[in-house]
């Protein structure tokens, strides 16, 4: 039925786009996995192939292993949280409580900000003994808490950053979902008697799961590319105890300016990238079997 | 009776909630206005003052930064725009050999989004002497395959016999696409082109990488820049200028807010 | 439109004239340079071009803050690489080793080979050029120069009933002080702190150095290629650091660089360990009496040297390295090191600077800027080796690992010893 693409019409509509697509997607891509064989080399020392070498050190990198656990940990510790949260906040400012105008300014505020902007501000707030956050517990009787400096809580620290900027934005589009929940769906389950919980988990839920994927594919992946407040905030540390995998990437190359290693950790990015994807793509197609 | 005690419990929440979420930025805004000796200390007196603006101001070039990071977003916009029009059309309209494979080509950056990819797009950038330049911020963005791919399925839902009849009254490709694909996908650009901005509002780490001089410098790079740490660091400067240079988009969505919502509706963005 | 073509014409050609006159020996200089937020210091470097570029009009001189050290030096090898590297820069003095790698500075003894610039490059004191040269050569010339001092919070010292005019001299001192110093409220927790060091990243190397050398030893030698971690000194060093925590003199874990002359400022710390180049800030806003003292040591004084250099690229035109050259003479004559030292902290890094009037009045209202002075002969340079970014945070990761308690002193310095040798052989 579609009409044939003529070569003339098909150049124009299809060879800009997706050249720069390939320049920058594909092509790095690739080139990163030819690099990732040739050693690290300088103006004085150029560079040779070396074989599997780089994932030789890859595998022997023990601080690889703690980076990639980290980023393990703050993917499955930041999605799931924002998604709470944000589905919470949709639901108090969908509400008729007094004040919704506010609530929804200082829900949504913090994703207005640049990264590197929240980044600074919590940097103070965070301030063991004179930010904010220390002068409160102290005025509880409780001691400060060296959110930045202490293995234990640095990631953490990272991951509440991370959850305060992004809950907003998941806010809007769960927002939008419920404001478009057509309002007889509620008024005949209150009807046959239901409460306001019941409502919630069996009408509201399952009409939100569209947002709940897309949202969760979108939280994903910027938990993978967002990188910015661990720059500002920590540079990785203190003993590697907040570093993520892209920041890894980004230290090693710019840092080290070790290119080949950096070509070869990002080619570890994107089978994790992939792998994930297929998980997704198989999850999904099988909860759309069952429905 | 509990329904009462329900709503009481829940307008708490909401409010703690919403104070706590609050208070980070709040306290950016005591510190931005008050003189550096109070930015760790509360009381309740504290002199107002604007001079950290004043002096932050002075203190870089903010101005610059802010022209840089508006050229920077208008560039991807308006790329971004024309760019994935072009493809979602042919996709939609067209029958062409390889378009599912191309199609899936293209999602591949979904996944793989340019971030993840600098160590190779710098390389590239260098190699063709576009580093420290505004478009070399901008290329690895001009085309997204998310833009293409809300595009896509929007066009889709243009009802065909809209393009036939468009054909019978002898309007060409252009025509068609452009008085009829593009007015129905409307509250789509607006949405797309949102999401674009914030993105490119947000966008630190590859321009961070590619741009050395404060003439490039988008408002993120700028700010880093600004706070960081190598002598005696004064918080309130840090947070006015923090604040100054998130004011404008912070404004437009206070003025804006109600539209920002309906759009995402409209978009079917949920 | 004729008449009006006839008078441009001569206008245009003339200035066309005059600009291939001045090109001759025009530059247009960039100049990278890494200073913290502190507005004076952008101001000061802002009016110390100018001036530069009032005296030869010629010329022209573009000043770009780049952000901290390690950024800048990002960007200034970047650019290079890509060609267009800025003809000068201040960089960090430990960066000599990777900009020789990568190629890009020119030693500056190559091109001032005047009897005047001989002078020049001898007027600096010796403890700052160490680690301006490599085989044989000049690569760099003394600028922003700095060295840990101990700042202490005189007031404090009073109400802890010690003598607001001795500092601790010995590590054992610093304990037993500042246990003194340390308040705690009545919920047991502690309000004020006996002493802070920053310990974390690259800054908490730097200070490590600092307790090296008091313990008689150094972290790296002269010819860039040995890393010396796994030693007594520096396994003393870091139990130096882990025993302040232990014993409530120092807040436990990571300590960061930025907040800590805001901690000393807010009473948090009775005494921080930290640059002179703080010397400005905090004497703008200390609203307390303060003092600033030689580092306590462990076997004697000892402090890291650190700071930043003038430094001169490679593939530049003849025209721009001469002007280069003028251009980092012009900053570093005795009369801008002074206002430079004056403005910021750092130390002048010239006996003639400090011989000036303006720095004779400067160092009689402020004693404490002569303190970091008469401790540079107790200094010892920065780590540095090739690889530096890479080997450096071996060690961060070593000190790190110690102060947030994961691992023993011992096994650590090992590791990052190994870790430095497997690295460092290749340059060997």
């Amino acid at each position: 039925m579609n009409m044939r693409l003529s070569y003339g019409m098909g150049f124009i509509l299809l060879f800009v786009p997706c050249s720069l697509l390939v320049a920058f997607t594909h092509y790095p891509a690739f080139k990163a996995l030819l690099n990732s064989f040739w050693n690290n080399g300088s103006s004085i020392r150029p560079s040779r192939f070396v074989g599997a070498r780089n994932y030789e050190a890859l595998l022997e990198d023990d601080k690889l292993m703690q980076v990639l656990s980290n980023s393990f940990i703050y993917a499955i510790g930041t999605v799931p949280l924002a998604i709470a949260l944000a589905i919470g906040m949709a639901l108090l400012v969908n509400s008729r409580l007094p004040a919704t105008g506010l609530m929804r300014l200082s829900f949504f505020l913090p994703t207005m900000l640049p990264m590197v902007a929240v980044a600074n501000i919590w940097l103070f707030f965070y301030a063991p003994g004179i930010g904010l956050a220390s002068q409160i517990l102290n005025a509880f009787g409780l001691p400060s808490i060296n959110f930045l400096g202490s293995t234990d809580t640095s990631l953490v620290s990272m991951m509440v950053v991370a959850v305060w900027k992004e809950a907003g934005l998941f806010m809007i589009f769960y927002l939008a979902a419920l404001q478009s929940i057509p309002t007889n769906l509620k008024d005949a389950a209150r009807l046959e008697g239901a409460g306001s919980v019941r409502i919630f988990f069996d009408v509201v839920m399952p009409l939100l799961r569209p947002t709940t994927i897309f949202v969760a594919v979108n939280a994903l992946i910027n938990a993978f590319r967002l990188v910015d407040h661990i720059v500002v905030m920590t540079r990785g540390g203190p003993n590697n105890s907040s570093s993520l995998l892209l920041y890894y990437i980004y230290e090693v190359t710019f840092g080290f300016r070790d290119f080949a290693y950096g070509a070869t950790l990002t080619v570890l990015m994107v089978v994790i990238l992939g792998f994930m994807a297929a998980i997704q793509f198989w999850v999904l197609n099988r909860k759309a079997h069952y429905q | 009776m509990s329904d009462g005690l329900n709503r009481i419990a829940f307008a708490t929440v909401a409010f703690v909630l919403a104070a706590v979420w609050g208070l980070p930025f709040l306290y950016s805004v005591w510190t931005a206005f008050h003189p550096e000796k109070y930015s760790a200390n509360f009381v309740w007196n504290a002199p107002l003052t604007l001079s950290n603006f004043t002096e932050a101001w002075q203190a870089a070039p903010f101005a610059l930064y802010f022209l840089n990071t508006v050229i920077l977003i208008v560039t991807v916009l308006v790329a971004n725009l024309i760019l994935c029009t072009l493809v979602a059309y042919a996709f939609v309209r067209y029958r062409f050999r390889w378009a599912g494979f191309l199609f899936s080509l293209v999602m591949v950056q979904l996944l793989i989004s340019p971030e993840i990819l600098i160590v190779e797009n710098y390389l590239t950038l260098s190699t063709i002497g576009l580093t420290d330049t505004i478009i070399g911020i901008a290329l690895p963005y001009l085309t997204s395959a998310f833009g293409i791919f809300l595009l896509r399925q929007t066009f889709l839902t243009v009802p065909k016999s809209l393009d036939e009849a468009a054909q019978m009254e002898g309007a060409g490709a252009w025509r068609i696409l452009w008085t009829v694909y593009v007015p129905l996908a409307r509250p789509v650009y607006l949405a797309y082109g949102l999401v674009s901005i914030s993105f490119h509002w947000n966008n630190f780490l590859w321009p961070l990488i590619v741009t050395n001089s404060p003439e490039v410098r988008p408002v993120t790079v700028g700010l880093s820049v600004f706070a960081t740490v190598e002598s005696g660091i004064e918080w309130s400067l840090v947070n006015a200028a923090t604040l100054m240079t998130t004011a404008p988009l912070i404004i437009a969505f206070l003025i804006f807010q109600r539209q920002f919502v309906a759009n995402f509706m409209r978009a079917g963005i949920k | 439109m004729n008449a009006r073509m006839r008078t441009a014409l001569p206008l245009v050609m003339s200035a066309a004239i005059a600009c291939s006159a001045s090109m001759a020996q025009a530059a247009d200089l960039e100049f990278y340079f890494p200073v913290g937020v502190n507005a004076p210091a952008v101001a000061t470097i802002e009016q110390l071009t100018n001036a530069w570029a009032a005296q030869n009009p010629q010329h022209s001189v573009k000043a770009v803050y780049a952000g901290n050290y390690e950024e800048t030096t990002t960007k200034a090898l970047t650019a290079a690489q890509a060609g267009d590297p800025p003809q000068v820069a201040v960089l960090l003095a430990i960066d000599i080793f990777t900009l020789i790698e990568e190629d890009v500075i020119l030693p500056i003894s190559d091109i001032a080979t005047s009897d005047a610039d001989k002078a020049w490059i001898d007027s600096f004191y010796d403890g700052f050029m160490v680690d301006t040269m490599f085989d044989g050569k000049v690569y760099s010339i003394p600028f922003q120069r700095s060295t840990p001092v101990f700042y202490y919070n005189k007031d404090a010292f009073r109400a802890a009933g010690l003598d607001p005019e001795v500092t601790p001299a010995t590590w054992d001192e610093m304990v037993e002080m500042g246990k003194k110093l340390t308040v705690k409220d009545s919920n047991g927790n502690v309000t004020q702190w006996g002493t802070r060091i920053p310990n974390l990243g690259l800054a908490g190397a730097w200070l490590f150095g600092g307790l090296v050398k008091s313990k008689g030893d150094g972290l790296s030698t002269d010819t860039g290629t040995e890393a010396r971690f796994n030693t007594e000194a520096a396994k003393a060093s870091l139990e130096f650091l882990q025993r302040l925590a232990d014993e409530e003199v120092m807040a436990p874990g990571g300590i960061t660089w930025g907040d800590t002359p805001k901690a000393f400022l807010e009473g948090q710390a009775a005494s921080i360990w930290t640059s002179t180049g703080n010397l400005a800030f905090i004497n703008e806003n200390a609203e307390f009496d303060w003092g600033v003292g030689f580092l306590p040591g462990g076997d004697g004084p000892g402090a890291p040297v650190g700071g930043g250099n003038f430094y001169i690229f490679k593939d530049i035109t003849d025209e721009e390295r001469d002007a280069a050259l003028d251009f980092v003479r012009f900053m570093t004559t005795p009369e801008n090191q002074a206002i430079w030292s004056m403005a910021t902290g750092y130390i002048a890094p010239s006996q003639a600077a400090w011989e000036t009037p303006e720095m004779q009045a400067y160092s009689e209202r402020l004693p404490q800027a002569l303190v970091a002075l008469e401790q540079m002969p107790h200094a010892y340079r920065e780590f540095a080796t090739f690889q530096r970014a890479r080997v450096t945070q071996y060690l961060v990761d070593a000190i790190e690992g110690v102060i947030t308690g994961g691992t023993d002193a011992a096994t650590a310095l090992a590791e990052a010893q190994e870790k430095a040798d497997e690295v460092l052989g290749e340059y060997r």
